[in-house]
Formats: C-alpha cells, sequence, structure tokens
C-alpha cells in the first residue's frame, strides 16, 4: 500500500519495567495505551493511522518475557517478547512442536522475525497469521495478566474476528504455553501463496494426528484453516471423519472435500474466494498424506 | 512535540541526540546522521532496503523506534564496508553484475553479511531464505544469488 504519510504519528512511548507497571499502566490511561513487543504489526496499524493511541507501552524491558522454558512434563512455555527468530533457533520447538517450527519460519523474512514476535503474531489475530493454527492444533494456552489478575485461556477461545481478540484494555499476554504434544503424533502445516517463500497465506491447513484409544480409528485430528474464515478455524466435521475411518484413501479424500466445505473464503486483492475454497482441499489432502508419511501408514 | 534524549553507537560511534518519541531508526539514520545509504522503500517492513544490523542482526529499520535504540549498537552500509567478508560480498556483487539501479543493494549486502557470518558455508536455499526480505525490480535476483555463493564459496 502507498505510504499516505511521512513516518508515524506522534505518541508517548512508556518503557514499564515490570507486569504490573505496565497493567497498572494500561488501567490508568484506557483507550489511550497500545502495548506491544516487536512492532512489526502494531507499527503498520500507526503506519496508516488505523490506531491513534497516545501512549506505546514497550514490553521489551519487562524481565521474563523474552525467556522460553521447556520441560518434559509441562511443555513449552513462550514469554510475550520471544522473537520468532528465538523460536526458530529453539531446540526443543524443533524436536516437540515441529509443525509450529515450520510454521514459525514462513512469517515475512529474516529481519522481519529479528522484532516479530510469536504472541504479537496471535495477537494481532490476522485472519492468515501463519503461527495461530500450529498453536491451535496444539492446544496452546494464552496466559494473561490484567489489573484484576491473571487467567489462562485456551487459545481456541481467544479470537473474536478479524484483528479482534478478547483482550481487554487492561490485559498483556505474558506468556503462551503448549502442553507436551501426545506422543507418536504427526502433523504438518501446507501454505499456498503468490509465490513460493515469504507471501502471506493465501489458503492454509494445519493437521496433526496422533493417537487416541477413544477414538473409533485409534487416531484423532486436529484440523485447522487460515485464510479462509474471520478467523482460523476448525475443520470439525473433517475431523470427525478421520477419527472415525482413519487414514485410509477414502477418507482422506472425504475430509479433504469437507474442509473446502466448511471454509468460508472471500475475494481480496490475493486471491480469489473459489481458487482458496479448492486449495483448501488441496492443501487438506497434503497435510494428511504427510502424517500418513510420518506415520508409515499406507491410505 | 518532545523530544528525548538518547544514547546509541551508530557505526562504531557514540551518537547522543535530541528525538522525537515517534521517530523511525531509518529516519534517524538518515535525516540526523546524513547515513543515505540506508533506503526507504517502503516504510512497511516489506522490501528491506531500510536493513540495517541491530546488535548484530539484520532489522528492517523502518519498523524500529529511534528510542527503542538506546543502550544499542547500530551498522550500517557506511560501517560495515571495511569489514572482509563484506568487502568481499561487494567485490562478487560488481564482478557478477549484480547491481543495477543499486536501490536495494545495501539492504541485500547487510542481510548477506550477516547470513555469511552465522552461516559461512549457506548454500542455495539458505541464501534464498536469509534474502527472502529483500525485494529486488532490476536483477530477478539470479546474480545476487550467485554473487553471495560465490562469496560463501571463497571461504573454503
Amino acid at each position: 500500500m502507498l505510504q499516505p504519510y511521512p513516518g508515524y504519528p506522534e505518541f508517548e512511548y512508556v518503557k514499564p519495567l515490570s507486569i504490573e507497571e505496565a497493567v497498572g499502566f494500561l488501567k490508568d490511561h484506557p483507550g489511550q495505551s497500545r502495548p506491544y513487543a516487536g512492532g512489526t504489526d502494531c507499527f503498520m496499524l500507526l503506519r496508516d493511522r488505523r490506531i491513534h493511541p497516545k501512549y506505546l507501552l514497550d514490553l521489551k524491558a519487562i524481565s521474563g518475557l523474552d525467556q522460553i522454558n521447556f520441560g518434559n512434563e509441562n511443555g513449552l512455555s513462550v514469554g510475550a517478547s520471544v522473537t520468532l527468530n528465538q523460536l526458530c533457533r529453539c531446540q526443543a520447538l524443533a524436536e516437540h512442536y515441529p509443525v509450529l517450527a515450520a510454521a514459525v519460519r514462513e512469517v515475512g523474512g529474516y529481519q522481519l522475525r529479528s522484532r516479530a514476535t510469536l504472541i504479537g503474531n496471535l495477537c494481532n489475530a490476522s485472519p492468515c497469521g501463519d503461527t495461530i493454527g500450529a498453536c491451535l492444533v496444539y492446544g496452546a494456552l494464552m496466559q494473561i495478566v490484567g489489573s484484576s489478575g491473571k487467567r489462562s485461556l485456551a487459545l481456541d477461545c481467544f479470537f473474536l474476528g478479524p484483528g479482534k481478540t478478547v483482550l481487554r484494555e487492561d490485559e498483556i499476554v505474558s506468556s503462551l504455553d503448549l502442553p507436551l504434544p501426545p506422543a507418536g503424533c504427526a502433523g504438518a502445516y501446507k501454505s499456498i501463496g503468490r509465490n513460493k517463500l515469504g507471501d502471506l497465506a493465501i489458503a492454509a491447513v494445519t493437521a496433526l494426528g496422533y493417537p487416541d484409544a477413544a477414538s473409533p480409528s485409534g487416531f484423532s485430528f486436529r484440523i485447522a484453516l487460515t485464510a479462509v474464515a474471520p478467523t482460523v478455524i476448525f475443520a470439525g466435521h473433517a475431523q470427525e471423519i478421520l477419527a472415525e475411518k482413519g487414514l485410509t484413501v477414502e477418507s482422506i479424500e472425504n475430509a479433504a472435500a469437507e474442509a473446502g466445505r466448511v471454509c468460508q473464503p472471500i475475494d481480496d486483492i490475493r486471491a480469489s474466494a473459489a481458487y482458496r475454497r479448492a486449495m483448501v482441499a488441496v492443501l487438506t489432502r497434503r497435510a494428511l498424506l504427510s502424517i500418513c508419511d510420518q506415520l508409515h501408514i499406507s491410505p | 512535540m518532545s523530544e528525548r534524549q538518547i544514547r546509541l553507537m551508530v557505526n562504531g560511534n557514540e551518537e547522543i541526540l535530541s528525538v522525537p518519541d515517534h521517530l523511525s531508526l531509518l529516519r534517524l539514520l538518515r535525516d540526523k546522521l546524513a547515513l543515505t545509504g540506508t533506503k526507504n522503500g517502503c516504510e512497511a517492513g516489506e522490501c528491506g532496503a531500510c536493513t540495517v544490523l541491530l546488535d548484530g542482526e539484520p532489522v528492517n529499520s523502518c519498523l524500529v523506534l529511534a528510542v527503542e535504540c538506546e543502550g544499542h549498537r547500530v551498522d550500517t552500509i557506511e560501517g560495515l564496508s571495511a569489514e572482509p567478508v563484506m568487502q568481499r560480498l561487494q567485490q562478487e556483487f560488481i564482478d557478477m553484475n549484480a547491481i543495477q539501479c543499486g536501490f536495494c543493494t545495501p539492504g541485500m549486502l547487510i542481510s548477506a553479511y550477516a547470513l555469511l557470518l552465522r552461516n559461512p558455508h549457506a548454500d542455495d536455499h539458505a541464501i534464498r531464505e536469509a534474502l527472502l526480505g529483500n525485494l529486488c525490480r532490476c536483477t530477478g535476483y539470479e546474480r545476487i544469488i550467485t554473487a553471495v555463493k560465490t562469496a560463501a564459496g571463497k571461504d573454503r
């Protein structure tokens, strides 16, 4: 988009040193403050004059928010100011959450990932956010802090619409927690853009399959669809088909078709709704075949 | 519009400047320090023409505030040209005709330089991935990729 104004609008830069200070400031200046870490989405909203905060709160000075912690019992905890490049270099992420590791690499370019944060990508709540699907299929929990205390929220319940989350004015996300994935799980992130590397997703599918004794086929699945609805959505019926029948040629085709049916894409500058719908089916099939490959299943 | 004083290292020199909060690092470098090697292509974090090193890591300087750089180190193309790896890259760019209008070139060189420091024997895929955030409208990229590949090969 053409730069309509030179530089950024005026604001006051505030650098809280603790979460309490940050939350207190947000409470004391309602409707006037915007917290940020990397700034790669926030500054674009400022540049385009879509937001007009009087105060910009830089969360990067708050100690502890730049930490990634992994434990064999609790899984992974990613602090709010952890950058995407930090995550690209994280061994525990690559080993235990390979689908998220793959999705993180898809965001922008190296320079962007030096600043952009995972939590920022989630809070920006773009319908085509690359990391959202992976966080959803891994059952992520948002740890939120506000003036009335802390709350944990399943990521499934976090998004309200394009650019909209349930975060209240005086709340910030302090970390994202990913439970340890079920043993024997396999997944894939398949996205398509206008070029092979680096573009925003026109459509994307994140799929995870894992052994589940409670499921008729012995496996359960989570399939998240990106860029084809106001928020990233689950393909519930497709998941049921696969849980029922397992990974067979027929069930994969049916699941792919169902995923295509459930999505609600729009025409926009990057692609038509019809193309997106067609691609969702193709990407679902590819993701499921990748899972077959990893689990040594011949569908 | 109030200003605040910041202290940062730019190309090895300590700079003490008075800046408004909303000034980007890109505009600080170009407008206040006359370091115009860093270019303004989109001011949206998409083209990479504004790429500089912040504490050794490539960033889009259009997406960094000057006030965020208090106490940090910035290196621009002007400051890095004496580095051996950078000189090798620059020579390869010249020899391979990887420069046409030259607008993307400083950003390309900074991204490539940082790549070779962290991955001296970067292969084709690693180079393309590292330069993904640097757009070029003239060359079609192939000569740029070849130049970086050749510079990487010279370390062997």
